[in-house]
């Protein structure tokens, strides 16, 4: 029989979506031009750069972090709401959903907290044609020390009100941006949940400081010798997202439909947040990075991958992996893995050895070509035996047959893996430059299944741990 | 010659050879350096370190270059290996850190160690920085090194931070042995080995240039000193004993080497053959091609298999342009007062590896300079000879015997290193076992002290 064919077509809180891939409010949306061409690139829909009172500007406004030689691994920003006047925005997009009547334009508001001046933006919004509003709550610089943006996210009682006058006046779905600067987003969460809002997204930027200048002592983004903190995004962030992510849709109290935000640069990341929930998903750093031309991989990528997983919709699969998130304590403790080295891929590059010995619990070792097993050597003692060690340059005329083929690892640089002693922490497998050289290999233990809650339920812990756990955890 | 002119300021590369010989791996950018650098898988009991003979910790200094600390990288490299700078550009490290790099069996392109390792030293000795180290507190002891190449110039780098007095001689009028003479001017450029070695004068090393030691001097030194440390290289490239050698246009590898080096020689004629294939034989063959010859042939007895040039020096010399004529052998170099072509005969193999002139296979190949290199003979007679009071030492095949780990001859008081004790390999080795030496030669004083 055959599969059919996947299709991206979402539906987002009641809004029809050509496919989930759209642009966050963000400098890529700042005006109708711009939003015209990421639609033309394939994005299925823009919410528009913060529309509010016009707000001036500092220069310069990003930094970001590099690592190892790639370029903005996380990206920050002290820029602030649309500087253009409301009415101009508003046109643009009248402007743009006339020519592309199908894309999913939002308008994002951040105004005074005041709820005639809410009321007026919602209707003028919604009088331009936006398909639906999207509260941003969880703007963390310059906006937050004027009474705005995060300063709303970060209590929940002005969430929660600002969120129901928006509701009094909306005739769209109503999408509340939380902030992740915050202790548990969930409160954020259930507060716009009970003022009635429609949808979530989530994360908006982290709080961060990137960088210090170590030369003029000044940090980054620089603006005449000072800075601010800024709103932290790109790849580094994502991890943070997918946590919110997930500690939003683990919570009926604050589950609603969600586009998931954080760090998000390609179709994995994005099939990830869908997994954990999200029907939609928003883009900034990456488009800022590359251009709107990465959406054209994001789409093919995850039809791809759908149709692979033999998934026809986004509804397929949507959530599907929030069941396998649980509290530690659920965790089956008798579940035994350890690692194994793959002789045949190794490159001898030591790696897992010294992560394990400095940094893990001291079971590789390199005893391969001893008579027995020599699990007592320490790093600190085979890098004395290397220094002795006398190498000299190969020269064939004078040692005949002692040049070794290269494309080989001697065993004696192949690690062992002491078994009985590893405990499947992981380690030497994440820190392996080789892909599947080493793998975890599940032992089978014959114990059944028992987590840490049915242990202490029998009284199998004592009673003072299980108090200091239950207290920090 | 002035004492304080620093070695690198009292020569001038002459601009013709520097436009011939320009950089065979042209140096790294900083950006450049870094990318590479950050390629590094920064490896445990790294099998680049293990293959350097000076076990330079490679990946901690690449690790360095790729933080921005490029000067505590320069530092890791001379603390391994004074010579680091010559080192990394003369070593061929095809066959040490690169050859054993672990990218090898990782399906991708080795780090490129030697040119990051330029980089460092370039940005060290840029930034008119001195050496990252002191002469350690003077113990009133004092070493005599003869011959100043790698050897003796690592041995006596390790004297002297050991607070031990340390004195070169060396029949040049400058320092450095095969490390400014003998290297391909577009691998190691005569100036770079010179700048290398007046920094060593800042460790208070001291040079007796222009002073030849014969076998009355060195007994004479050997009553003076403390220790001695021979590092006397190897003796004349060995002649073929055949009718023609002393034509005029019939020379060796290493005088034409050091010739164009030192910018006595600008020049060759239209047709050279190169008899042997070695890497000096290479070096000279290629040096011929730069230096203006349109047609360089090497002549070796047996096949490219068994010759002793490293794979990438052959192939090396063919993207040159220079031809290799196998299984042949000189029989005469022919010319009335100056050579005019070597006549040849064809070598066939027998199954048991031994070969046989070819009868009535001889044929000529005009030549108007013949370069010599079948290697280099040793000069170490003068030290087995004990009929009339000299320094004597054991030796093997005329190469001085020693323990590898402390460089200690069979005379305790002399020690040895480089190519007098290993047959003739590379400068890297050479280094190594001028470094082994000098701890060699400070314990072995400490324990004459102890017993005294």
């Amino acid at each position: 029989m055959q599969k059919p064919r996947p299709t991206l077509e979402t539906t987002f809180c009641g809004i029809p979506c050509i496919n989930p891939f759209w642009l966050a409010s963000a400098p890529p949306t700042n005006c109708g031009e711009q939003v015209m061409r990421a639609f033309d690139a394939g994005w299925g829909g823009a919410v528009w750069k913060t529309i509010g009172e016009p707000i001036t500007n500092v220069s310069s406004r990003y930094s970001s972090i590099d690592w190892e030689g790639r370029r903005m691994m996380g990206f920050n920003n002290i820029e602030l709401i649309s500087d253009r006047p409301i009415e101009e925005n508003l046109r643009e997009i009248a402007e743009v959903k006339k020519r592309y009547p199908k894309h999913v334009v939002i308008a994002s508001l951040m105004v005074e907290s005041k709820r005639e001046v809410w009321h007026d933006i919602v209707q003028r919004s919604e009088d331009a044609g936006a398909d639906g509003l999207e509260l941003n709550f969880g703007c963390p610089h310059g906006m937050s020390e004027r009474g705005m943006g995060s300063a709303v996210g970060q209590v929940p009682e002005y969430c929660e009100q600002i969120t129901g006058w928006v509701k009094e006046k909306a005739r769209t779905p109503v999408i509340v941006k939380l902030t992740p600067n915050i202790s548990d987003i969930r409160m954020p969460a259930r507060a716009a949940k009970r003022a009635g809002a429609d949808a979530l997204s989530a994360i908006n930027t982290i709080n961060s400081i990137t960088g210090i200048n170590l030369d003029t002592f000044e940090p980054n983004p620089n603006v005449d010798g000072k800075s601010s903190h800024g709103g932290y995004c790109g790849p580094a962030v994502k991890p943070i997202a997918l946590n919110m992510v997930q500690q939003i849709q683990a919570d009926p109290a604050s589950a609603l439909p969600l586009s998931g935000i954080g760090g998000i640069g390609n179709w994995r990341d994005a099939a990830e947040f869908l997994l954990l929930g999200c029907s939609t998903v928003q883009v900034c750093t990456a488009a800022m990075h590359y251009g709107y031309r990465i959406v054209e991989d994001m789409k093919d990528g995850l039809l791809g991958w759908m149709a692979e997983k033999n998934f026809a919709t986004i509804d397929d699969f949507r959530g599907l992996s929030l069941p396998n998130v649980s509290d530690w304590k659920k965790l089956n403790l008798n579940y035994k893995i350890v690692a194994r080295i793959h002789e045949d891929l190794c490159i001898g590059c030591e790696l897992c050895y010294v992560a394990c010995w400095d940094g893990a619990h001291q079971c590789i070792h390199l005893d391969r070509t001893l008579a027995a097993p020599d699990t007592t050597k320490t790093p600190g003692m085979v890098e004395v035996e290397a220094k002795r060690r006398i190498s000299m340059t190969p020269i064939a005329k004078l040692d005949a047959g002692s040049t070794r083929e290269s494309g080989v690892t001697p065993l004696e640089r192949i690690p062992r893996v002491d078994e009985d002693h590893c405990v499947g922490c992981n380690l030497c497998s994440l820190v392996c430059p080789v892909e599947n050289c080493i793998t975890m290999e599940r032992i089978e233990n014959g114990l059944p299944f028992e987590s840490w809650e049915q242990r202490s339920a029998k009284g199998a812990v004592a009673p003072a741990v299980q108090e200091v756990v239950s207290k920090n955890f | 010659m002035n004492d304080r002119i620093a070695f690198h300021e009292r020569v001038r590369t002459k601009p013709e050879v520097r436009e011939r010989f320009g950089d065979l791996h042209p140096p790294f950018d900083k950006q450049a350096a870094v990318v590479e650098a950050n390629r590094c898988l920064y490896c445990f009991d790294a099998p680049c370190t293990n293959a350097c003979p000076t076990h330079i910790d490679v990946p901690r200094f690449i690790k360095k270059i790729a933080t921005g600390n490029v000067e505590g990288s320069a530092h890791t490299i001379l603390d391994a290996n004074i010579l680091g700078a010559s080192c990394a550009r003369a070593c061929p490290v095809q066959v040490l850190c690169e050859g054993s790099c672990v990218m090898h069996r990782y399906n991708k392109q080795p780090i490129e160690i030697a040119r990051l390792q330029r980089f460092a030293m370039d940005s060290l000795y840029d930034s008119d920085a001195s050496l990252p180290f002191e002469p350690g507190p003077d113990t009133g002891l004092r070493v005599a090194l003869v011959g100043a190449g790698p050897a003796s110039l690592a041995c006596a780098a390790e004297l002297r931070r050991l607070g031990i007095g340390a004195e070169i001689f060396d029949a040049r009028p400058l320092p450095g042995g095969l490390n400014t003479y003998g290297v391909a001017e577009y691998k190691l450029p005569l100036v770079e080995s010179l700048r290398e070695i007046s920094l060593l004068t800042e460790l208070g090393v001291e040079f007796q240039l222009d002073t030849f030691v014969d076998k009355a001097a060195l007994a004479q030194i050997e009553q003076k000193y403390d220790a001695v440390f021979l590092g006397i290289g190897l003796g004349a490239i060995h002649q073929l004993g055949i009718g023609g050698e002393t034509l005029d246009g019939v020379t060796n590898a290493l005088d034409l080497i050091a010739g164009y080096k030192s910018g006595a020689i600008t020049s060759v004629p239209k047709r050279v053959v190169v008899i042997g294939a070695g890497n000096t034989a290479i070096d000279a063959a290629i040096a011929a091609v730069r230096l203006g010859a349109e047609k360089v042939q090497i002549v070796y007895r047996r096949g490219p298999e068994q010759m002793s040039a490293f794979a990438f020096e052959y192939e090396h010399a063919k993207n040159e342009g220079v031809q290799f004529l196998w299984h042949v052998v000189p029989v005469r170099i022919r010319g009335e007062h100056a050579v005019d072509g070597v006549a040849l005969t064809r070598l066939v193999g027998t199954k048991d590896g031994s070969i046989f002139p070819e009868d009535g296979s001889e044929f000529f190949l005009d030549a108007d300079l013949v370069v010599l290199s079948i290697g280099q003979g040793t000069h170490t007679a003068f030290l087995a000879d004990d009929s009339s009071g000299g320094v004597n030492v054991q030796l093997e095949r005329g190469r001085i015997l020693i323990d590898r780990l402390t460089g200690q001859t069979s005379n305790p008081k002399v020690f040895a290193g480089g190519d007098c004790t290993n047959g003739g390999r590379e400068v890297v080795d050479a280094v190594a076992d001028g470094k082994r030496a000098g701890i060699g030669i400070a314990a072995w004083l400490e324990g004459q002290r102890a017993k005294a």
